[in-house]
């Protein structure tokens, strides 16, 4: 019994950054998963990962600035996501590039131009921070600004959860019966870059996505409507860092990498014996219904 | 008689390209009207005009009812996205965005509503069946039970027949005909001319340019066919600016010359 209680609560009972990085990586995984189901249902599991790398810059001069100051690097973060986004949106319109070739241009441009701009100021320990995130340091603030982002998705998820759905699902209908089909795309690209800011903390520019993108994958081989895919993603991510942080606490292996590995187990579970389509359900289908 | 749509030499095209050239008439409240046409007659690309999906390049649409939530349209090709995880139930629900928007509650009279729409299309126990396990006469009958729910005065239905058995279009066209019957304004492209003019008492023959609009039997005439079928299909890349003063005076399709075309069943 006390083994078990020394294994899966003492950690966060008696240290308090375990506490902090337990309640940071729940707070993230309640934001970021259900935005991770609706990039996945969109197909822009990629425009993710490419958003995370394109907010560093931004990051990076709040930093240049003002240190390690929370309000600057969030604000740089989401006016160079913002800047990404739109440059690539106005390239892909107006020139013979594609959207996802404009995208991948500036991201990688804006992640060289982050990279560069913290090696002007900070040391490597400061890069290091930055690109693998250091859920084990968060302080009070950013504990807190991760906390307020996810209810802000929450929130703003709920209002616009009808037409973002249906403009997902059929978005030529929702051109005939509403407006709302295009602020609903664009409030929701927004919670995307703040997600990825509160990602960006803790797991790191570079892993901030895998806990959008991988309960998202897992909630797709569970459940056939979105409603449990997104409970099922929710718990799968809450899971992943509770598990995550008690890898990292005994094995003494770096946290970040802890968490996203731990959701890959689950995801790599899910792909194998998934009730919608898992390849074990698909290689052993079962014999075949009389109607 | 009010008109539910009016075109005033409206033009219609793709860079400045027109697919619909100088059409003018009115449709009346509570016609049913089939557009027929061969292949890149114009006949989407006036549905996307009335809709508002693209904007005229020169003449205007008058709508009867300013309400753009007045008019529902079935697209030829829908861009569904097959795959999304929503069931079928949910996509008749839609129909009803109009009284429910983002926010609004589904209550007992909305799902009794829902639940008949699903009835009359014959989708009765499929609530719970994901869209991508539909075949493609379920997909359009449930397109059919959302339009239901949308209860527009003015219906556009692009071609709602194609690729679907003689069982469901026959299904389908009694609701097109019931809605006929509550005066609402039913406008269908279709291809199938006997079935046009078996059922259908106004027919507008489209060739980019207007061929005839007025009554099924005098529009769908031999010769008013073959002109249709002439009338070149691929857009001229190199084509003069259309020469608005001379542009063809606005053909006889006044209520006049239709005059006699009871809208009513």
């Amino acid at each position: 019994m006390s083994t078990l209680f020394q294994t899966f609560i003492a950690p966060f009972s008696e240290f308090e950054f375990m506490r902090r990085a337990l309640a940071g990586a729940l707070a993230l995984a309640l934001g970021a998963c259900p935005i991770g189901v609706f990039l996945m249902l969109r197909r822009m599991s990629l425009v993710g990962d490419a958003m995370a790398h394109a907010i560093l810059p931004g990051a990076a001069v709040g930093f240049l600035l003002s240190g390690l100051n929370l309000f600057a690097m969030t604000a740089g973060g989401l006016i160079a996501g913002f800047v990404v986004a739109l440059l690539t949106g106005l390239v892909a319109r107006t020139t013979e590039l594609k959207e996802d070739a404009a995208l991948a241009t500036f991201y990688l441009l804006s992640l060289a131009v982050g990279v560069t701009i913290i090696s002007l100021k900070g040391t490597n320990i400061d890069l290091l921070h930055v690109l693998f995130g250091n859920v084990l340091a968060l302080d009070d603030q950013t504990l807190l600004m991760i906390a307020a982002n996810a209810s802000v998705t929450l929130i703003v998820l709920a209002l616009i959860y009808r037409p973002l759905v249906i403009e997902c699902v059929d978005p030529g209908f929702m051109r005939t019966v509403s407006r709302a089909g295009g602020p609903a795309h664009l409030a929701f690209l927004v919670l995307v870059v703040l997600n990825l800011v509160s990602g960006f903390y803790a797991l790191g520019t570079l892993l901030a996505v895998g806990i959008m993108m991988l309960p998202a994958a897992i909630g797709r081989f569970w459940a056939r409507d979105t409603t449990l895919m997104i409970v099922i993603a929710t718990a799968s991510g809450a899971a992943s860092g509770y598990a995550g942080l008690l890898i990292s606490f005994h094995a003494g292996v770096a946290s970040g990498p802890a968490i996203i590995l731990v959701a890959g187990g689950l995801y790599l579970a899910s792909l194998l014996f998934g009730r919608v389509g898992g390849l074990v359900r698909q290689a052993f289908p079962g014999r075949h219904l009389e109607a | 008689m009010s008109a539910a749509l009016r075109f005033r030499n409206l033009t219609l095209g793709y860079d400045r390209h027109p697919a619909v050239h100088h059409l003018d008439g009115a449709v009346e409240t509570g016609a049913l009207v089939a557009v027929v046409g061969p292949n890149g007659a114009g006949k989407s690309t006036l549905f996307k005009g009335i809709v508002g999906v693209i904007k005229p390049l020169a003449g205007r649409i008058e709508r009867g009812d300013p309400n753009p939530q007045n008019i529902a349209y079935l697209p030829q090709a829908a861009e569904i996205d097959r795959t999304f995880p929503i069931n079928v139930y949910d996509m008749v629900a839609m129909g009803l965005w109009r009284r429910a928007g983002s926010f609004g509650g589904i209550d007992r009279a909305a799902r009794a509503s829902i639940e008949q729409a699903m009835d009359a299309v014959g989708l009765s126990g499929f609530e719970d069946r994901a869209i991508a396990t539909l075949s493609g006469g379920q997909m359009q009958r449930m397109l059919f039970a959302r339009l239901l729910l949308q209860d527009a005065h003015v219906i556009v239905l692009d071609e709602p027949f194609n690729a679907v058995d003689a069982k469901t279009s026959a299904d389908l066209f009694d609701l097109v005909q019931r809605w006929h019957g509550e005066r609402r304004t039913v406008l269908t492209a279709m291809h199938d001319i006997d079935f046009v003019r078996a059922n259908f008492p106004e027919t507008l023959l489209l060739a980019r340019e207007p061929v005839a609009w007025g009554h099924t039997a005098n529009v769908l005439t031999p010769e008013n066919l073959l002109a249709a079928r002439r009338m070149c299909e691929a857009f001229d890349q190199h084509a003069e600016l259309c020469p608005e003063e001379q542009a063809p005076p606005s053909p006889p399709f006044s209520e006049a010359a239709r005059a006699g075309i009871d809208p009513q069943p």
